[in-house]
């Protein structure tokens, strides 16, 4: 019961001294965007910090190259052997805000089966998007008919979000790329 | 006692400082449909833009280094490194200082697409995006649209050849037609959307490699190729990361209507 007690008291206190560390200057969570995700929960993109990262930017409307870019997004979360797989996390911030309300994330994760928890859609205002693209090194820019020209790259953050690696191989499996996941799984 | 006159002399200077930048001047511009270089489409479709507010003059070393004592997240001793690079207004004497490389009228350089924005955010304004910066920057003192006068081209393409070492002019140009001044011949300027542009440094790229690279129609395509002195710049823009600082980048704001 002491022993219990003990623990639960080191949780407390240790816990809130780990995530207030100060953040490596170089870390993306030093931006100050709100996120909100498939289930209409808002959080800012720092909430992230403590586990590794596999990130992207697209859009739910995107007929070309998106769906693929999710494809190999979850093709290198299956490369991932168990039970490393379960620490890793993705996640999808769309170019497109206006259309990309909570509804549309969340239908769109329902039919392309993006399983919370390890899955995460999400959506911010345009000057968040437009400043966490800066970030990522991603272009996009809205086309008159409301379609978008945009990069296509899977982003991997560190647990303290640094970005560690990156790939434009999309459609099919980057090796060292997935090498790259390994190694920040495994060091995590 | 000298101290204490001294701290009361730098507050009412910071104070002055402060409503000066609280004073900077915007300028109404109509917008409407505009030929840019950059095809809405990635073809030849005109830029549609709505009428905004534009700042006369862009952003100065004064102006800046008030905003860096408000906001001291952004001195260039306590940014983050994700923000900008180490060359992160350097010119200046200290994090808090000018001194003398850097002439309070100048146009403030060197400072990364994250500081500019927090700069405009804090005049409650926005970076202008491409299509403004570019609308805005077609007028000379009589026209709007002055491109298609060669004299109108001259005057924009002189600047490049001005040597990059020679001390930069201070800020207050001859006022356009609109009442802004400075957006041609001073110092490149960012806008929000620069990494919108989507021009690769090749070229001849666009139509094989990139395609695979970016989702959509691959990248867009520039018109008006006698326009050079504009191509340049975007494609300059569109080389850089938002962390970077230049020895000839600043920035002006604007704000919608």
């Amino acid at each position: 019961m002491k022993r219990l007690l003990m623990l639960w008291l080191c949780l407390l206190f240790v816990g809130p001294v780990i995530a207030a560390a100060p953040l490596p200057t170089d870390s993306i969570y030093q931006l100050g965007a709100k996120l909100t995700d498939q289930d209409g929960h808002s959080w800012p993109l720092s909430a992230r910090r403590g586990k590794v990262q596999l990130m992207t930017m697209f859009y739910t409307s995107c007929t070309m190259v998106c769906p693929m870019i999710v494809d190999t997004m979850k093709a290198t979360r299956k490369a991932v052997d168990e039970p490393a797989r379960d620490k890793l996390d993705l996640l999808a911030v769309s170019f497109d805000p206006a259309r990309d309300n909570v509804a549309a994330l969340h239908q769109y994760a329902q039919k392309r089966q993006l399983d919370a928890p390890h899955w995460t859609l999400a959506r911010a205002e345009p000057q968040d998007v437009r400043a966490l693209s800066a970030l990522l090194g991603l272009q996009y820019r809205q086309l008159p008919d409301g379609d978008f020209n945009h990069s296509s790259e899977l982003i991997l953050l560190d647990p303290d979000g640094r970005i560690i690696a990156r790939t434009t191989t999309i459609g099919r499996l980057d090796p060292a790329f997935v090498d790259a996941v390994r190694k920040a799984l495994a060091s995590s | 006692m000298g101290s204490i006159v001294m701290r009361g002399l730098w507050l009412v200077m910071g104070m002055c400082a402060t409503s000066a930048s609280l004073a900077a001047e915007y300028v109404p511009l109509p917008g409407g449909s505009f030929a840019s270089v950059l095809g809405a489409d990635n073809k030849a479709a005109p830029a549609q833009i709505k009428p905004f507010r534009l700042r006369t003059e862009p952003v100065t070393n004064a102006e800046f280094l008030a905003f860096v004592s408000a906001h001291p997240q952004w001195r260039r001793d306590q940014i983050a490194g994700v923000f900008a690079d180490k060359q992160y207004l350097s010119q200046w004497a200290s994090a808090e200082a000018l001194g003398p490389n850097a002439l309070p009228r100048q146009p403030v350089i060197r400072v990364s697409w994250f500081a500019a924005q927090a700069f405009c955010e804090s005049e409650k304004a926005r970076l202008p995006t491409w299509y403004e910066w570019e609308y805005a920057a077609a007028a000379d003192a009589h026209r709007a649209d002055a491109r298609s006068d060669p004299a109108w081209r001259d005057h924009v393409l002189n600047w490049y050849s001005r040597p990059s070492n020679t001390a930069l002019p201070q800020v207050g140009g001859e006022a356009d037609v609109h009442g802004v001044r400075d957006l041609n011949g001073l110092v490149w300027e960012w806008v929000d959307d620069f990494n919108a542009l989507l021009v690769s440094g090749d070229g001849r790229d666009q139509d094989g490699a990139d395609k695979a690279r970016f989702c959509g129609a691959g990248a867009a395509n520039m018109q008006q190729k006698e326009n050079y002195a504009t191509l340049m710049r975007v494609a300059m823009l569109s080389a850089l990361k938002a962390s970077d600082t230049t020895n000839n980048m600043g920035f002006r704001c604007a704000r919608p209507e």
